[in-house]
């Protein structure tokens, strides 16, 4: 056989037979492609795994009254000072993250499933069923994110997990509505027609073929809400619809420093710059994964 | 544009229909029995049986609770459509009166907000475009960067502490006239400013493409007619746009801002009426606030379609 033809057999068989990227493997490569992406990635890491190890690294109880180190300024021996109680910023801020990272992938998660199933059920089924999903959407989008996230905790009441519900219910409507929009353009394929015309069932084509392509632009999405939604958590137990004290929230505890904004500086300032590094980090992995993956959302 | 009026008229009055049903069912919402959790422990403490009954039964009856339910959401709307949105369980005023007195604060502070966000978006947008990959660039990216990820209640308490107690250049209270807007409107408008000059960046360099500009280059145009001629006016519509829809962000974003900065604006009012179970305060300021930005949307959807065809067509 000519070397040529053996040339042209192997390409024949790298192409046909090569099994296709997977969605995990392109978001992967994407994201290492981006160097800003990977500062970001190696930052949320670095949070995570201090609020993991929080009480190895501090000695320092996050919530115990001290009141002989009370108000004192950063030093050697209390990096970012301590509070009106005598406790240890550094080690509440740590703690904090247990707290602020958790809050805010909880509500997106709600907001992501909920949400999803919402624009999957209109999308796919549509006719009345969509007409009055989606105007349940446009009745949520009438209140501004934040507005709404107010209204829920005003029913469920003042406490940290109804702030998680109460943003996750802000994020529905975002995901319905991409959901719904990508489920519509999928259900339009030919490859749904066939399963449809050898006899799928409905609900099996929704699951196997229509969901998958949900997927990436879910998770692009998400990525850039995760930053939304822990800025709303902080804010709203900042106004002190949240977190309550002595919790080492990082919305609660800037709330805490604002009365010893003047003298005592340190209070308020750290937790809050915790949450300006989060965001940013999410941020910019979320931006790495949407250029990877979706870069027709890109702005 | 006719057909595209009243198909626009017939969606606005449906969600006008859900923000009331969704506000009304507030007070049914709660989890146990709303009038319990209003008076919360004046009930179950220490007034005797006898009052603490009739303090629930007159409360019940106030709120309507002891009505059908049909007949209660009729009342809700019949009243909301004359003005009268009840009156706050906490301070006994007239809950209209209590926004009227609050909302020229919050307006105030949203479109200077707005005003900040728009003029330093776009200015650091379009440089950032001109100077494309270049020092300014990065530079005014990572600042956009880090706007959007920047808590805007902390971002008020940083500039707070430095420009209003190490500084002196403002007042802390918000009493002190035309100076005290400065600091809650920088607070509010920073963060939607980064927006503002990304997209303002991505437009204007995608516009910098366009063979038109090609042309008017290539005939000879000044640098400075071509882009401001040629380029800003196309680059600036997806900004306009984008402009509208963040307004009713940078309304609920006022709403803490208030809160930082001591200001009585219906942010104000409502978190304190969330606070204090003051249900009907509640109530009346997400009736008004959801109805002002349904119609607020809805004058921004009808000005595009007189703007561009394309959208009443479509």
């Amino acid at each position: 056989m000519p070397t040529a033809a053996r040339a042209q057999d192997a390409l024949a068989e790298a192409v046909f037979t090569r099994r296709p990227r997977s969605f995990m493997y392109d978001a992967w490569r994407g994201l290492l492609r981006s160097r800003s992406a990977i500062a970001g990635g190696v930052v949320l890491a670095l949070l995570i795994l201090l609020a993991i190890i929080a009480p190895l690294i501090s000695s320092y109880d996050p919530t115990a009254v001290a009141l002989r180190t009370r108000l004192q300024p950063p030093s050697a021996s209390h990096f970012f000072g301590t509070d009106e109680f005598g406790r240890d910023i550094l080690t509440r801020v740590f703690y904090g993250a247990r707290i602020s990272l958790p809050v805010g992938l909880i509500a997106l998660a709600i907001g992501v499933s909920l949400g999803t199933l919402v624009g999957l059920i209109a999308g796919f089924y549509g006719k009345a069923v969509d007409a009055l999903l989606m105007w349940m959407v446009d009745v949520l989008l009438a209140f501004p994110g934040l507005l709404l996230a107010l209204l829920v905790v005003a029913i469920l009441g003042v406490d940290l997990r109804n702030v998680m519900i109460a943003v996750g219910v802000s994020m529905i409507p975002r995901f319905a509505r991409l959901v719904r929009g990508t489920v519509l353009s999928a259900k339009e394929n030919l490859y749904v027609d066939a399963a449809r015309a050898i006899g799928v069932p409905e609900r099996r084509i929704l699951v196997r073929h229509v969901l998958p392509n949900v997927i990436s632009p879910v998770i692009v999405l998400g990525t850039l809400s995760l930053g939304v939604t822990i800025l709303t958590a902080a804010g709203l137990s900042f106004v002190g619809l949240g977190a309550k004290p002595p919790s080492p929230e990082w919305g609660a505890m800037i709330a805490e420093g604002r009365q010893f904004l003047q003298r005592q500086w340190w209070i308020g300032t750290f937790p809050g710059v915790a949450i300006l590094l989060t965001v940013l980090a999410v941020n910019l992995i979320g931006d790495g994964l949407r250029d990877a993956l979706d870069p027709r959302m890109r702005v | 544009m006719g057909a595209f009026l009243l198909h626009r008229l017939a969606r606005l009055a449906a969600v006008l229909f859900g923000v009331s049903l969704l506000t009304f069912s507030v007070l049914h919402l709660i989890p146990g029995d709303p009038v319990r959790v209003m008076l919360g422990d004046s009930v179950s403490g220490a007034a005797s049986g006898d009052q603490s009954q009739s303090a629930y039964d007159n409360l019940r009856r106030q709120l309507g609770l002891d009505l059908p339910l049909p007949v209660q959401y009729g009342r809700y709307v019949g009243h909301a459509l004359t003005g009268d949105l009840g009156h706050s369980f906490q301070t006994r005023r007239t809950i209209l009166s209590s926004i009227r007195d609050a909302l020229p604060a919050t307006l105030e502070l949203a479109f200077a907000g707005m005003a900040i966000a728009i003029l330093l978006g776009t200015t650091l947008g379009i440089i950032a475009a001109l100077k494309h990959h270049t020092w300014w660039d990065t530079g005014i990216m990572v600042l956009s960067l880090l706007g959007l990820a920047m808590p805007s209640f902390w971002l008020g308490l940083v500039l707070l502490l430095i420009f209003s107690f190490r500084l002196h250049w403002f007042p802390v209270t918000t009493e002190a006239g035309a100076s005290a807007i400065v600091l809650p409107a920088l607070t509010l408008g920073l963060g939607t400013a980064g927006t503002i000059a990304r997209l303002a960046r991505a437009s204007l360099l995608e516009v910098l493409r366009n063979e038109y500009v090609l042309t008017a280059r290539a005939k000879g145009l000044r640098e400075r007619v071509v882009i401001t001629r040629h380029a800003l006016v196309n680059a600036l519509i997806p900004v306009v746009t984008v402009v509208g829809l963040q307004f009713g962000q940078l309304l609920a974003g006022a709403f803490i801002i208030e809160v930082v900065f001591a200001r009585q604006g219906i942010g104000r009012l409502l978190v304190d009426g969330v606070l204090s179970r003051d249900y009907p305060m509640v109530q009346g300021v997400a009736l008004v606030a959801g109805v002002g930005y349904v119609l607020v949307n809805f004058l921004v959807d009808l000005s595009y379609a007189w703007l561009d065809p394309r959208i009443r067509h479509a």
